[in-house]
Formats: C-alpha cells, structure tokens, sequence
C-alpha cells in the first residue's frame, strides 16, 4: 500500500540541486503516487533536475531576497496545508535548512517531527521510521499516530539517489504569507571557504584526521595524503571544536555524513559522534596507536601504531609509485 | 542585557546509555550533568552579557525528578539563576512537547532579549527545539551561528553553512543556536561553585506555565516506538601491530581495491 503525497523540500545552490534532495525523491517516489517539491527560491534551473528525478511539481516560493529559509517556507507550506492541498508526509533532509524548516512547520500545524532517520517505509499506511541510536549499533523504529501531513527528516546519503527520466517538473508559485516578527533576520553577506580537490560528499576515498595527531600544524599530512589519493580530507569534531579545521571538514553526527568507497581514519579513537558519520563506509582504515580504540571495532585494516610514523612512511610509498 | 540561556541535563555521554525496556526511551535515571554542547551557550551567554555592560543571564531546563546537577554547573560559570521544569506529564515528551514547555518558561524571564541554545541535545540531537521555541514565542531566529555580536539593538551571526558562512543580522528579542566551539567555555571557580548552591532556582510544573498536560509527555505524543532491533554489525577486519611495515600493509590494502 502506498500513500498518495510526498513533499520534498527541495534544496539547490547555483542551479545545483543538494544530492539529499535527489536521494529524498529517489525514496519517496517508492513510496507514493504523486511527489512533489517544495523549493524555498526560484524553480526555473532545477525544474528539470528534480522532474529527472520523479518531482511531478515544484511547488516554488521564488526568490526569497536574503531571507534566511525557516520562517518564510514553513509559513508558505503551512498555508498551502491549511488550505487543503497538503500531502501524506513531507520529507526533509537533515540539513541547516531542513531542520529549520521542518522546525518551524512543526509549530505551525503542530504536528510532531520525526529526526535522524535512516529509512522510511510505509506499513498498512502508516508511516515507519527508522533511527539508529548509541551510535548506530540499535535501530529504533517509529510509526506516526497522529494526523498527517507527518514530517520526517532524513539524514543524508540514506539511500542512493536514481534518476527516475521523467520529464521537467511543472512550477507552481507557494505564496508566502506575511511572516511578521518571526521574519526579520536577513543575510547579509555569503562566504564560501575555498577547498580544492574532490568534496567529502562526493569524493571515493576520505582521509581524516582527529585528536592523535597531536597538534595543528599536523593536519598537513591529512592534506598532503589526501592530495596524493585524490581523496577529501575529513576530521574528527575534537580537532575542529579545537579550532584546527573549519567545520565543513567535520565527519560525524553534527557534520558530514560520508559513505566512500575508502575512509582512512587517523589519530582517531571513534567517539559514537564520528562512527555514526562514517560507518557507512565500503572500506575502512584506521590508525591509532591505542590498541582498545573503538575504531579497529569498525576497520577492515587497522595499524596500531603512531601515526607520526605510519602516515609520511605511507605518503612516501604513494609518492614513489 | 538579559540573556537567557537553554541548558538541557543529560546522562553522562561517557557511561554507556540504554533504552528503557518498557518506554523505549533514553533511560534519565542517573546522575544528569550540563550537555557539554550548552556550556558553549552559557558561556556565550555570559561574554555577551559582560560586553553590554551588564545584565543577568538566565538557565532554563527541563529535566525529570527536580533534578538540579547540570543546572549548577551553569549557575558555578557565572548565571544567576535558573528555572527548572519539572513534572511527572513530561515524560515522553518529544522535541515539541519539549519546546512548547521551555517557551512558556522562558517567558517567566523577565525582560529577555537574547534567547541562545546549543544547535542540538548530545542525547537525543533533534536539532528542532531552538527554531520551534521561536515559532512559539513569535521571535526571529538564527541557527548554527559560530560566532556572534551585539550591536545597535541588533544580533549579528556568522551562520554555519555547507560551503562557509552567511553573515546574518536580526532585531532583538530573538533566539540563537551556538555550534560547539563558538566560545571557549570557562570552568567553574571554587568561588563560583559555592556561589552556585545559593543562587535561585525556580522549579515550576506544567499547570504554572498554564500548558495542558495532555498536550506533551505521552499524552501528547503523535508516534509510538515499535520497535528497537540491533544494528547489522561489521566483520571483524584485519588489526595488526605496527612493525615499521604498517605503511606497506596499507598500500597493498588500497592496491588491491584498485583505487590507487
């Protein structure tokens, strides 16, 4: 049995739209008749993108003119609800603007929002949700009770998104109503950190780095291995809250969640915020010189050894190659 | 200025934590201490307050059985008092239940302005409670800022974001989620945690905040866990000491996966 609706609450950068909005709408065409997106910006460069991917409609708001998304989204979708239109469930990706609009609607048709899942089925027509817990190693399953639309959020790379070779989703305008108070934050300025090589989202081999490297000048063998592999460099919350990485490095619960083909963990102990960021990963390396780290619980390879000593031997040999 | 800071109690991140077998829930039976993630805000909290010049700042918590640990860890940093909420209707609250409870407090603040929160709990990691208190209260927001300032009656953020930051103002009143590391939390001065056992703390249940017991804990509840099962676990991979040939086993690891 299948609903009959899904939302997506589509995301999109510079005509780009987010992967976990494509993989949001590879699930949820399994799972109902009709889906569509609800996008907080103009529709006209990613109609064809997310058509591509089984979005019938694109339910767009247009430009919303430095306006941060939470407030004026969640205010447009709740209206196109409370006046009938609204679907089964909304799927949002657990992302900064997810959350805050997944957040928001909650209040605004006060309905309860399921967070962190990895699945969602549909069972007898009702919504189930899954979300692993202490790090991944229990899966608690949730069902909605209450009236719909349920809203749900999904963390990224939780399925693999497939273009489904429809055609341009049509756009229709979301109104957004008149947010008051709740609307006055705006963004001033954007900046973008320059990064090169390939990103942790998409990249098929990572390499971080956590608090075992001992100081922050360190982090250079991260990058220079990375390089030498082609690889993302990634880090450990510990380093980043310490200062040494900006926070888009961050693998793990409150950063990035990666799945490469290879994930090369060093200096890393594997606090249950890192593993559940990287578990997913086909092939896993660790380093640490403590023998009892968490970590060698998860790698396919682990060294136990000094990561001083283990990483320039190893960029040497890559190098010589 | 008034700040006021949201500051969750939790079972220490360190013991391993377990469902319990008939709610499924976190078990909150132990001893609780401040989530490690709001001392970042308690700590912004008392930095900002201090460049305006004065001003109180304020914990607000809900936690089982008046349960008063974390919330004295907060008040030994420097706050200068709190509100605790307490109430048997709470348990099984969810995320909302658990904002519309925390708003209601917040507002027996008096003359609030600055409403700061962590981005997400270290045990139950919503991420929905900051931006659904400021639905709730009807106040702007900025979430994930990592760093902020005050200035001509307005909050300034560099708001975290996949690519960098957005730098983003608001009017105040408003509310705030701090990522970890935005500040350096302070730790408590002898002086501070004896000045702690005597700061106010108003303990308050769900009737004084005129919210209905029906519309959070269980009660209010709109999902029910159907189950919990344990996780596919991993096969145990090669684990060896190194011998000064750790880097070779590596290279002949990603050799044979053909990605080098």
């Amino acid at each position: 049995m299948t609903l009959s609706k899904i939302w997506v609450y589509a995301e999109a950068s510079e005509g780009k739209v987010a992967t976990t909005t494509l993989e949001l709408l590879t699930k949820a065409r399994s799972l109902a008749d009709t889906v569509e997106c609800v996008l907080g910006g103009d529709a006209a460069d990613v109609a064809a993108e997310l058509g591509e991917h089984g979005a019938t409609t694109v339910l767009a708001t247009g430009d919303l003119s430095g306006r941060l998304q939470g407030v004026p989204v969640a205010a447009a979708i709740a209206a196109a609800v409370e006046a009938g239109n609204g679907p089964d469930a909304i799927f949002f990706g657990t992302s900064y603007d997810g959350r805050d609009v997944a957040a928001r609607l909650s209040v605004k048709l006060d309905r309860t929002v399921i967070t962190n899942n990895t699945d969602v089925e549909v069972d007898g027509g009702a919504i189930v949700t899954t979300e692993p817990v202490f790090g991944g190693t229990q899966l608690v399953k949730t069902k909605f009770t209450g009236p719909g639309p349920h809203l749900v959020l999904v963390r990224p790379k939780s399925f693999a998104a497939e273009p489904a070779g429809g055609g341009p989703a049509a756009v229709e305008a979301l109104a957004v109503p008149d947010t008051g108070a709740t609307g006055t934050a705006v963004v001033t300025n954007v900046f973008k950190e320059e990064r090169s090589g390939p990103s942790l989202d998409d990249a098929d081999i990572v390499v971080s780095g956590g608090r075992g490297l001992g100081e922050s000048e360190k982090y250079g063998m991260i990058e220079d291995l990375a390089k030498a592999l082609n690889a993302a460099p990634g880090a450990s919350r510990a380093i980043v809250d310490a200062g040494w990485v900006p926070y888009s490095y961050q693998v793990g619960q409150t950063g990035k969640v990666v799945k490469p083909n290879v994930y090369i963990a060093a200096g890393i102990s594997g606090a249950t915020q890192h593993m559940v960021g990287m578990k997913g990963s086909k092939n896993i390396i660790a380093i640490n010189k403590d023998a009892e780290a968490p970590i060698f619980g998860v790698a396919d390879l682990g060294i136990i050894g000094d990561v001083h000593k283990v990483l320039p031997a190893l960029l040497e040999a890559l190098q010589a190659r | 200025m008034n700040i006021v800071v949201c500051a969750k109690q939790i079972p220490d991140p360190a013991e391993p934590g377990a469902l319990d077998p008939e709610t499924k829930t976190l078990k909150r039976d132990t001893k609780l201490i401040l989530d490690e993630s709001d001392m970042y805000g308690v700590e912004m909290g008392l930095q900002l307050a201090d460049a305006a010049g004065g001003g109180e700042v304020t914990l607000v918590s809900m936690a089982p059985d008046n349960k008063v640990d974390g919330i004295r860890q907060g008040l030994a940093m420097g706050a200068a008092k709190a509100v605790l909420v307490s109430d048997p209707a709470l348990a099984g609250s969810d995320a909302l239940g658990t904002a519309k409870v925390l708003a209601a407090a917040i507002g027996r603040v008096e003359g609030a302005e600055l409403i700061l929160t962590a981005t997400e709990s270290s045990d139950g990691y919503t991420g929905t409670v900051p931006e659904q208190i400021a639905e709730l209260m009807g106040l702007p927001s900025i979430t994930f800022a990592k760093e902020i300032e005050i200035a001509d009656g307005k909050v300034k953020v560099k708001r975290q974001t996949d690519d960098g930051y957005d730098e983003v103002e608001c009017p105040l009143p408003c509310v705030v989620s701090v990522t970890a590391g935005v500040v350096e939390p302070r730790y408590p001065s002898f002086k501070g945690i004896m000045a702690a056992k005597s700061k106010p703390v108003d303990e308050v249940g769900v009737a004084d905040l005129g919210i209905d017991a029906g519309s959070v804990g269980w009660a209010g509840g709109q999902q029910e866990i159907v189950g919990v099962e344990d996780a596919p676990t991993r096969e145990a991979g090669e684990i060896i000491e190194d011998d000064g040939t750790g880097a070779e086993k590596i290279v002949a690891f990603l050799d044979n996966l053909k990605v080098i």
